[in-house]
């Protein structure tokens, strides 16, 4: 009787054994769903406008949201804490304002003293986020909706005493020359935002820090009972993301030449559309920078079709729009069907 | 077994109270390496409060703690664990988003020469780990999909990776299937072996019978006995964890019981109760007696529209409702008093009076608008009957003690005008003086002709108030005992899965 | 009511003293400030935001929030304009323009209580979508040609006051909103609700449908907000009100709502709206820019919750040394 008891159990186990392998997959699910969206897309529009497919045009899709890029990792970091960063967009125009007016009273300086004084200047309102939030204990949506406006509002002041626009011709070529050399055939704004994906993905991957990122978002209490230093890994989520928003700044200032206070308004809202897109969760706890990059390139070959398929640019904000809520009922759907049929098996056993 | 002569945690009077209860009255404890020591008791024994003061959760009023022979006042999980104490909490505190390995070695992750994470390094280890405990758990999988057993190996395995010298196990084999608590068992006898105390902290008889080589009973908060399980028998441990003078309770008036009021039958919800039948008369006071778990709450939440059942019927007055919310219910005559007044119970930040007219705003309303007076006088009629002792019904409910809480719920819900009023656990954590009060009220709205359903696993309580008692374990109906025939041991005996005692 | 009435010996209290101060500031910084017209200004400039402030406060205390409003103000402004210009009928337009907010209400309704999905992602995704069908509709054009009866209503004050039109709508709706949420049973539930929604549910509250409701409203009022923005400056553009939702959810906050639901009263939300008005007044007067008048928005935010969590750090760090002075003492 027992050997027959367990022999049926074997089997079982190892079936078993196997669905929760695949259950782990899931997490991976998502990039290869994002991959497959986007060879859908391709495949669709290219169809339709074979210019789109090529390599000239997927530069151009790739350089459109290098910058949004750097951005969504920085923003990546705070969201997989269960914080939010609505700050970006203002940290962003702040310092391509600020880096480009540098270039312009002081041409000659080294380019990189420019380079590090924008990723300061990001480094410092990043600073003041986290501070605000985890020492402030303000709740993040309250915080950055803030500075928000803060940030913005310091944009329009410096320029009212300084100059209201920097123009491409004010600037040494060097600066500008940020935006267009490239390196190896490649663009160095796409090498850059690869570049930092590539550390920050790996810092997320492959250190103490990094993995306790993900165990604040995945569970607060628990993360707190085995002495995880919450407050000091939020407030460096934060200022890393001041940090990369800095860096975006400014290489935005050498892409579009013509900086004035109102750069990056409504950035934000892209850049969280990206990281919702590319599977990491609002509530922390999961997600990728590779996906995130996927999100930000498939809202990004969206806005692209768009244009070469001639539909018009005004559809793009109710793409994005549609994209974010999607993104979250597809989620929302999986999980509980896959909790559900946990739980169906589990009474089977 | 081999246990060593020098106590590796040790308790000396103890001491912690909640509120106005005493939840831990001077208790001396000791728990030895290489053994499995098993903690029995009712609920409200004192048991958890002992868990959570080893875990470094709560800290004593009073007493000394004394870990591997050195005093220590533990003031935080990290702490204890850093100590060797691992504790796994009934409800497991995992990161569902990561995977098994991850959460064995989370804030202590193996490191290579570089500093970075040593994936490889830590799953084999884990792999290990798993293994060495006869688990055939992949480390990758993520926890979210592990079920509560599986989740509990990942925290045992997690004890393990922290050399935990000390393993306390709370109530867990609530939720596990039998051969699920078979494959535990086979790795706590291991875990004996290498030397590791462990603190099985149960409800079930039979298993501390299989597993545990010691048996403290708490009752009340107070060390009863520690002996080897050896020499206990099964009536003697429930001799032990129930013997209490009856007297100090309210006994229960007499009341003319009349029709059926409520008839449910064959109610089912898969995985939680099966098959529950049973008639509720007006008048009558109804005990639902059992374990945690046993699926009474379960059964309450059905009858009031908060979950629903997969099957079966609910009959009120002679006629077949369906009850699919709390509204329905209401509607229907049926009020539910629930088992945590602070999260389902009551709006802590309202006033008395806010509270007790929340389900019935529009009986003090005119025109949609709350008219304070008619508010105030139904409040404080309500509080008046059940004597709560407050500044005023204006005074927010958080001020209140335990006591008087559970009255302002009671009040809510009496304001309601049920046919049938099913209380669940309506003295828990209060002190013994507002306990008999309670028990004066619910006698006398039996006399008045409310129909009662008295969840409750205080014995005592139940015995002393129940015109029939039904005993639930693991969702069935295990025993119905008229007044006469309820015993403690019988009941318990029925609570406990046990066969009929002779 | 005596719960209500302790309430403002706090916050609302504060906001008082502000509203004071900055009527004061205002009259001593320019010699316009107490006059008629800019009384009128200063009030018709802040009621779309007031008027969508009302639901945003109920919302808020349900423990819910709704970035969309400015995208539906848009949306009903361009339907509004789109309409009129085919049809000729101002009437048709605005019942078209209100129902198009009732939907969008009901479509963030739908998808945070049917779908139970968090509110905060989900009005982000229909503050672009609304945004984006807005910019669909209309394009880049603007309708501006709008009878004269409509422009008056939103540009010229009441006959024999200084009080705008829409500054009587406010009125009324903010009486109504504070009348429900203070004396009404359906703000007792919302109170309720937004402090402990289990015990809400436990006592027959029905969570998910009031929820709906109230996002049905907010999308209501964000159209009506929208016809009286698009007769305000007779022009209905896809980019009207842009980042308005921001201001909206500013006076709330600093109204004295907490993000997290459950407290604060309407009295402080309208004092907050005054308060933002007159600042932003004040600093217009000055000449200091929209832009710039933002940031002392955003400080004001920061502040109103920064600052009641540091006074409770330092009262705690106060009442320890107090106990630890008191017992060496007894020592």
């Amino acid at each position: 009787m027992t050997t027959t008891s367990q022999e049926v159990e074997r089997p079982q186990q190892r079936s078993q054994l196997s669905q929760m392998r695949l259950l782990g997959l899931v997490s991976r699910v998502r990039e290869l769903g994002l991959l497959i969206v986007l060879l859908l897309i391709i495949l669709v529009v290219g169809i339709q406008a074979p210019r789109f497919l090529s390599i000239n045009n997927f530069e151009q899709i790739l350089l459109s949201v290098a910058i949004l890029a750097v951005v969504a990792v920085g923003e990546t970091l705070v969201i997989l804490t269960r914080n939010v960063d609505l700050s970006v967009g203002s940290t962003v125009g702040f310092t391509a304002f600020v880096t480009a007016y540098f270039f312009k009273e002081l041409p000659q300086s080294n380019l990189l003293l420019g380079i590090l004084l924008g990723c300061a200047l990001g480094l410092v309102l990043g600073m003041l986020n986290g501070l605000i939030v985890s020492f402030g204990r303000v709740p993040s949506i309250v915080a950055t909706l803030g500075t928000l406006y803060a940030y913005r509002g310091l944009v329009f002041i410096f320029a009212a005493n300084t100059t209201s626009q920097v123009n491409a011709s004010d600037v040494p070529v060097s600066y500008l020359a940020l935006a267009t050399t490239q390196i190896f055939g490649i663009p160095a704004l796409i090498l850059i935002a690869a570049v930092v994906a590539i550390i920050v993905g790996y810092f997320l991957h492959a250190s103490q820090s990094g993995r306790q990122l993900y165990a604040i978002g995945s569970n607060p209490e628990a993360a707190q009972m085995i002495g995880i230093r919450a407050d000091r890994l939020v407030f460096g989520a934060f200022a890393a993301s001041g940090l990369l928003c800095g860096l975006a700044g400014v290489l935005w200032g050498a892409r579009f030449a013509t900086v004035d206070a109102t750069n990056a308004t409504g950035l934000e809202l892209q850049v969280i559309a990206a990281v919702v897109v590319g599977g990491v969760n609002i509530f922390g706890g999961s997600g990728t920078i590779l996906g995130a990059m996927l999100g930000a390139i498939v809202l990004g070959t969206l806005e692209n079709a768009l244009n070469i398929l001639n539909i018009s640019q005004f559809w793009l904000q109710a793409i994005y729009g549609a994209a974010i809520i999607g993104a979250v009922v597809l989620d929302a759907f999986i999980t509980r069907w896959l909790q559900r049929s946990i739980l169906a098996r589990r009474k089977n056993v | 077994m081999t246990t060593s002569t020098e106590p590796i945690v040790e308790l000396k009077g103890v001491a912690k109270h909640f509120g106005g209860v005493q939840a831990l009255r001077g208790v001396d404890f000791r728990l030895f390496p290489g053994e499995v020591h098993a903690l029995v008791g009712e609920n409200g024994a004192g048991k958890s409060t002992l868990v959570k003061i080893l875990a470094g959760i709560y800290r004593p009023d009073a007493g000394a703690l004394k870990i591997g022979g050195e005093v220590v006042e533990l003031r935080s999980p990290t702490q204890a664990q850093s100590l060797g104490i691992a504790v796994v909490q009934q409800e497991p505190m995992l990161f569902p988003d990561l995977d098994v390995a991850e959460n064995v070695f989370m804030g202590r992750h193996p490191r290579d020469r570089f500093g970075r994470v040593d994936w490889k390094r830590m799953y084999r280890e884990v792999d290990q780990l798993l293994a060495s405990l006869g688990v055939s758990l992949d480390p990758h999988t993520p926890v979210q999909g592990l079920s509560v057993a599986e989740q509990q190996l990942v925290e045992i395995a997690k004890a393990l990776s922290l050399r935990a010298r000390v393993l306390v196990l709370d109530e867990p084999t609530a939720a596990l299937s039998p051969h699920e608590v078979e494959e535990l068992f086979t790795i706590v006898k291991q875990l004996r072996e290498r030397g590791v105390a462990i603190l099985f902290v149960s409800h079930r008889l039979e298993e501390v019978f299989a597993i545990a080589g010691q048996l403290t009973v708490f009752r009340d908060g107070t060390h009863i006995i520690t002996a080897p399980v050896s020499e206990m028998s099964t009536e003697e441990i429930i001799k032990h964890m129930v013997g209490r003078e009856l007297s100090n309770l309210f006994p229960k008036g007499e009341a003319e019981i009349g029709e059926v009021v409520l008839e449910v039958r064959h109610l089912t919800r898969p995985g939680v109760f099966s098959d529950v039948s049973f008639l509720l008369r007006e008048g009558e006071i109804l005990g639902f007696a059992g374990l945690v778990g046993a699926g009474r709450t379960e059964v309450a939440r059905v009858l009031f529209g908060i979950d629903r059942a997969e099957s079966g019927e609910i009959w009120l007055k002679g006629k077949h409702v369906q009850i699919r919310s709390p509204q329905q219910a209401m509607e229907s005559g049926i009020a539910y008093v629930p088992e945590d007044r602070h999260q389902q119970g009551l709006v802590m930040n309202f006033s008395i009076a806010a509270n007790v007219t929340l389900p019935i705003l529009q009986k003090v309303s005119r025109l949609g608008l709350v008219d304070p007076r008619r508010e105030q006088k139904l409040a404080s009629a309500y509080a008046g009957q059940l004597r709560v002792r407050s500044t005023g019904v204006e005074q927010l409910v958080s001020a209140l003690s335990g006591g008087n809480q559970q009255k302002v719920v009671l009040g809510k819900w009496l304001a309601t005008n049920p046919s049938v009023l099913i209380l669940d656990e309506p003295t828990r954590g209060i002190d013994v003086g507002a306990k008999s009060e309670v028990h004066r009220i619910i006698s006398e709205l039996a006399a008045h002709g409310l129909a009662i359903i008295l969840i409750s696993s205080d014995l005592p309580e139940v015995l002393a108030m129940a015109d029939r008692v039904i005993v639930l374990h693991e969702g069935h109906i295990t025993g119905e005992f008229a007044r006469s025939e309820a015993t403690q041991e019988r009941v318990m005996f029925a609570a406990t899965g046990q066969d009929e005692m002779l | 009511m005596k719960q209500f009435i302790a309430l403002l010996k706090t916050w609302e209290a504060l906001l008082v003293v502000l509203l004071l101060i900055s009527i004061v500031l205002g009259s001593v910084l320019s010699p316009y400030f107490l006059s008629a017209f800019n009384f009128y200004a200063i009030t018709s400039n802040i009621m779309e935001i007031a008027i969508m402030a009302l639901p945003m406060t109920l919302i808020i205390i349900v423990g819910e929030i709704d970035l969309s409003v400015a995208s539906v103000l848009g949306l009903s402004s361009v339907v509004l304009g789109f309409l009129w210009e085919r049809s000729n009928s101002m009437t048709l337009a605005i019942v078209v323009a209100l129902l198009v907010g009732i939907v969008a209400g009901y479509i963030n309704g739908f998808l945070v209580t049917k779908l139970a999905l968090p509110s905060l992602v989900i009005t982000i995704g229909t503050l672009a979508l609304f945004r984006g069908l807005a910019y669909v509709v209309l394009g880049s054009q603007a309708v501006s040609d709008f009878p004269t009866a409509f422009t008056n209503f939103g540009f010229s004050p009441i006959p024999g006051t200084e009080l705008p039109w829409s500054g009587l709508i406010f009125a009324v709706l903010a009486i109504i909103f504070a009348v429900v949420l203070h004396f009404s049973r359906l703000g007792r539930q919302l109170y309720a609700m937004g402090n402990n929604k289990e015990a809400a549910r436990f006592s027959g509250i029905n969570v998910s449908r009031v929820k709906l409701w109230l996002f049905i409203l907010s999308g209501l009022l964000a159209a009506l907000a929208g016809v009286i923005f698009t007769a305000r400056f007779s022009s209905a553009r896809p980019d009207n009100a842009l980042g308005f939702e921001l201001e909206v959810v500013t006076v709330v906050l600093l109204g004295g709502i907490n993000i997290f639901g459950g407290r604060g009263s309407l009295l402080g939300v309208v004092l907050a709206i005054f308060i933002v008005a007159i600042l932003q007044n004040i600093l217009g007067l000055e000449n200091i820019s929209g832009d710039i008048q933002n940031l002392a928005i955003g400080l004001l935010l920061i502040l109103s919750v920064l600052g009641p969590n540091l006074a409770r750090r330092i009262q705690v760090v106060i009442s320890r040394r107090r106990l630890a002075v008191g017992s060496s003492r007894q020592v």
